[in-house]
């Protein structure tokens, strides 16, 4: 059987610096197909895919798409030959509509007929089985919805070839299927597409064929109905790896955080947590299930001191020493002279967590920089302590007194983890600590935290993979629409159970949870 | 057919690595010959003068007398005191356009003490009392606007701005009152026989204090913003401000604490102007090098002893250029264009140190 191919890339190389993302990959794209692009994290997958849509040039190496050698300068170059990628953060103008949006940065030299827009939007739509309102302003979307303006914005470019950047990560295992729905009608259309993902069961679902990366190398592709996902895992990571995460039982559970009645408004008035109660205790992990923004961020930031909390609220820490301390109104300077031993582990690393152009010494020093009566700052300990870190986490750093921002995200994730767990803290808060991580370094990252876990800490894990939740929490509590809509235990819960809390509030999900 | 394009010929990337301090020391060089060769070009081709002798003239004009040599040495200072003010509100990503008003006010505090103390205090407490006077007056004036930001989040670079004008005014306002002689619509030189409120000669030189006090201010500048926990604070509230708060700071109180420390310093330029060289207040006591030492703060990623070298070459500059003009008779313009033609240059090599530039290699690999 010989298909034209879609697109033909050979012997392509990029590198950054020293860095060598991509090492003479060669990958041929079919239509009609779906490609899964698998492979850890910092495997060069997206650069790989970035070079097809315009945003980078390879070093070196050809790319033919139907037969005829190319060289992609831009965006605008990818489109013209019909390749459109949806990528992971997206680009889209909040205050205008999904229209507006779609014709947005087209270039055409008459006027913009948005009737004529919509009536395409909607071809498009009912072709494929989408459903995109026109005249709905992006801020008004949720996830979901922007996702698919996304893919309708490239279809309406012509994109034949169609590449999407972990398109799951933000989306609810429900919202998942029906863009596999859409994924399957535009691959029966003839389109050929692409997905970069690092979730094996998706691989296992969508594709018709998987290639893999490993550190910037092509390992090989696959068709998936003669692949396993043990046997994706070993191409991925180059040795068989368990699967399994380790879960101690729970020793010596105490009280540590009650939680009672948390309402946060966000600056808009709009509330972010309607009513929160629950208790997290010393010696076990709490998972935080949920669709992203469902409240998961506010609710660590408000135990920090970093939101403002409606009255009413209560949220008290009990110390390993038995005193009961109040936090609701409570600066985080106030809460840091308690010394109560609060670690949290921010999602925004570098907007929150670390000061992405200071090095590993000033970011250790970031929760201890206050210590001492000194006005000077005392970079002798820090020093120490980052050394310590970088060797017992293994991060990998041409030094201490490199920026941060210069180490991969892995290895970020170390020091910042590493840091906060420094102060044997009490209550240890991390959210999406494994984000963007390679297995490894998520291993190791969960080893960490039940590290925290058997010293006696209570630790916080607000995730968005359910099946590390199920595997890693001692118990999850599932978050809707800011709203708690249940506390399940995780050695007995099911993910449909878990996915479904997270869609649908109340008894709908209570009487499946039942069922279950 | 769709159409296909060749590889483009040139290409700019980000640098893997940070150069080591003598490359990208090499590459300003390069850049400040490269600039002097451009000049030279443009002067002989319009201006049809030999442009060694024009840079001759243009060191002459700088350094050709001890005088001179001194006048530049005082200017000098004067723009890298502003530089030294402005550095913790800009590391803070506080847009301090203000340093005018500040300089101003501290220059009224000076001016002020000049006019009503004159000799009721021996210069050995007049002195001390102008400079704790002046740093506090460009204090408060960098304060209120630092104030309304930690409060109710004004923009801070209109508002500082506007606090220029109203200093103006206010400049304005003590240059009526003060009017000497009357008529002369200026204060003209304050005790010109007591010298009180002037800087002593030391050494036998004029400007030896003004270089004293803003060497001291560079030394202890750079010890606050790299090894104090202020300074600490300040660069990371400069990063971002969720860090600093997550990092248990109180964001308001280190805008307000810095804006104070940075017109406290551009107040006591003003007490260099006042005191310690032109002994007047004017509305153009600040002259625009508020503005201009925002160039030395940020070119010299606010350390204060590279900033020493950035503010001479912009007095040298300066300087070199009223006196081409005046010695080959060229307007102002010829020399504003060499000036600026250093400047973009030197402005210019902080790109390729930051990026490299790659041409399209010949060799295309056949398919």
């Amino acid at each position: 059987m010989e298909t034209q191919r879609a697109i033909r890339m050979v012997d392509i190389t990029k590198t950054f610096g020293q860095v060598v993302a991509n090492d003479r990959i060669s990958l041929d794209i079919y239509p009609g197909e779906i490609l899964s692009l698998l492979g850890e994290n910092g495997s060069g997958k997206t650069t790989l895919m970035n070079m097809l849509s315009g945003i980078y040039l390879p070093d070196s190496g050809q790319i033919y798409v139907n037969g005829n050698k190319v060289n992609i300068r831009s965006p605008k170059d990818a489109y013209a030959l019909g390749i459109g990628m949806i990528h992971q953060h997206f680009k889209l103008v909040d205050v205008l509509t999904a229209a507006e949006n779609i014709v947005l940065g087209l270039n055409e030299h008459r006027l913009i007929d948005l009737h004529n827009v919509r009536q395409r939007v909607k071809e498009i739509c009912d072709r494929y089985g989408f459903a995109v309102d026109p005249d709905k302003k992006v801020y008004d979307m949720s996830v979901s919805e922007k996702q698919t303006l996304e893919i309708v914005k490239v279809l309406y470019r012509g994109a034949d070839i169609l590449i999407l950047d972990e398109p799951t990560a933000v989306l609810t295992p429900q919202e998942t299927d029906k863009l596999f729905v859409v994924m399957r009608n535009m691959k029966a259309d003839g389109k050929a597409i692409v997905i970069i993902t690092h979730k094996l069961h998706e691989v296992m679902e969508i594709s018709d064929r998987v290639a893999v990366l490993r550190r910037g190398k092509y390992i090989g592709d696959i068709a998936t109905k003669d692949t396993n996902p043990q046997q994706l895992t070993d191409m991925m990571v180059g040795r068989a790896v368990s699967l399994n995460i380790d879960r101690p039982e729970p020793q010596n559970k105490q009280e540590r955080l009650v939680v009672q009645g948390l309402t946060v408004l966000d600056a808009e008035g709009v509330k972010r947590l309607s009513n929160v109660s629950f208790t997290a205790y010393g010696g076990e992990i709490l998972g935080i299930a949920g669709i992203t923004g469902s409240g998961q961020r506010e609710l660590l930031e408000a135990v920090a001191g970093l939101q403002a909390i409606q009255p009413g609220s209560s949220i008290c820490l009990h110390t390993a020493d038995g005193k009961e301390t109040e936090l609701v109104g409570k600066s985080p300077l106030e809460i840091y002279k308690l010394g109560v031993g609060l670690a949290f582990v921010p999602e925004d690393r570098f907007g929150m967590g670390l000061v992405g152009s200071m090095d590993l010494v000033d970011n250790v020093m970031l929760r201890s920089y206050k210590s001492g009566k000194s006005m000077f700052t005392d970079r002798k300990t820090p020093k120490a302590l980052a050394q310590k870190i970088v060797d017992e986490l293994d991060v990998v750093t041409p030094g201490l007194n490199i920026p941060i921002r210069r180490l991969s995200g892995g290895n970020v994730q170390k020091m910042l983890v590493g840091r906060e767990i420094a102060g044997s803290p009490s209550l240890l808060m991390t959210a999406y600590a494994v984000r963007g991580l390679d297995i490894n370094t998520s291993y190791t990252i969960y080893h960490l935290l039940n590290e925290q876990k058997a010293k006696g800490a209570a630790v916080i894990y607000v995730g968005e993979d359910l099946d590390v939740l199920l595997e890693l929490c001692d118990r999850i509590l599932v978050l809707c629409a800011g709203q708690v809509s249940g506390i399940v235990e995780g050695r007995k819960a099911k993910k449909e159970e878990v996915g479904l809390m997270m869609t649908h509030l109340g008894k709908e999900a209570q009487a499946y949870a039942q069922d279950a | 057919m769709r159409k296909t394009h060749k590889e483009p010929f040139i290409r700019i990337s980000k640098r893997g690595e940070i150069l080591p301090p003598w490359k990208a020391w090499g590459i300003r060089g390069i850049a400040l010959v490269g600039s002097l060769v451009l000049c030279a070009i443009i002067i002989y081709s319009i201006v049809e003068l030999n442009p060694l002798k024009v840079y001759g003239a243009m060191f002459n004009g700088a350094f050709g007398t001890n005088k001179r040599g001194w006048v530049t040495i005082r200017d000098t200072m004067m723009l890298l005191c502003i530089g030294i003010g402005l550095a913790p509100a800009f590391k803070m990503r506080f847009w301090n356009i203000g340093a005018e008003g500040q300089i101003l006010m501290g220059g009224i505090a000076s001016a002020a003490c000049m006019v009503y103390l004159d000799s009721a205090l021996p210069n050995l407490a007049l002195l001390p009392l102008m400079f704790i006077l002046s740093a506090l007056a460009g204090g408060i004036w960098g304060f209120i606007p630092a104030w309304f930001k930690a409060k109710w989040n004004t923009n801070e670079t209109l508002f500082t701005l506007m606090m220029n004008y109203i200093a103006i005014q206010v400049t304005s306002y003590f240059v009526a009152l003060w009017e000497n002689p009357p008529g002369s619509n200026s204060v003209g030189v304050i005790n010109p026989q007591t010298k009180a409120g002037w800087f002593p000669e030391i050494f036998g030189e004029m400007y030896t204090l003004n270089v004293i006090i803003v060497l001291a201010l560079a030394v202890a500048m750079f010890v606050y913003l790299n090894y104090s926990k202020q300074g600490y604070e300040i660069a990371v509230v400069g990063e971002s401000e969720n860090t600093a708060r997550y990092a248990a700071m109180s964001v308001p109180k280190v805008i307000m604490r810095t804006m104070l420390v940075s017109g406290a310093v551009c107040g006591i330029a003003g007490f260099l102007a006042v005191s310690g060289a032109s002994h007047t207040i004017s509305i153009s006591t600040a002259g625009g090098r508020g503005f201009t030492a925002i160039i030395v703060a940020w070119l010299a990623k606010f350390n204060p002893f590279v900033m020493i070298l950035i503010s001479a070459l912009l007095v040298f500059l300066d300087r070199g250029a009223i006196e081409i003009a005046s010695q080959y008779n060229l307007n102002d313009y010829v020399s504003s264009m060499l000036t600026g033609i250093i400047l973009f240059f030197i402005l210019g090599s902080e790109f390729f140190i930051n990026y490299q530039v790659k041409f399209r290699s010949n060799k295309e690999v056949q398919a």
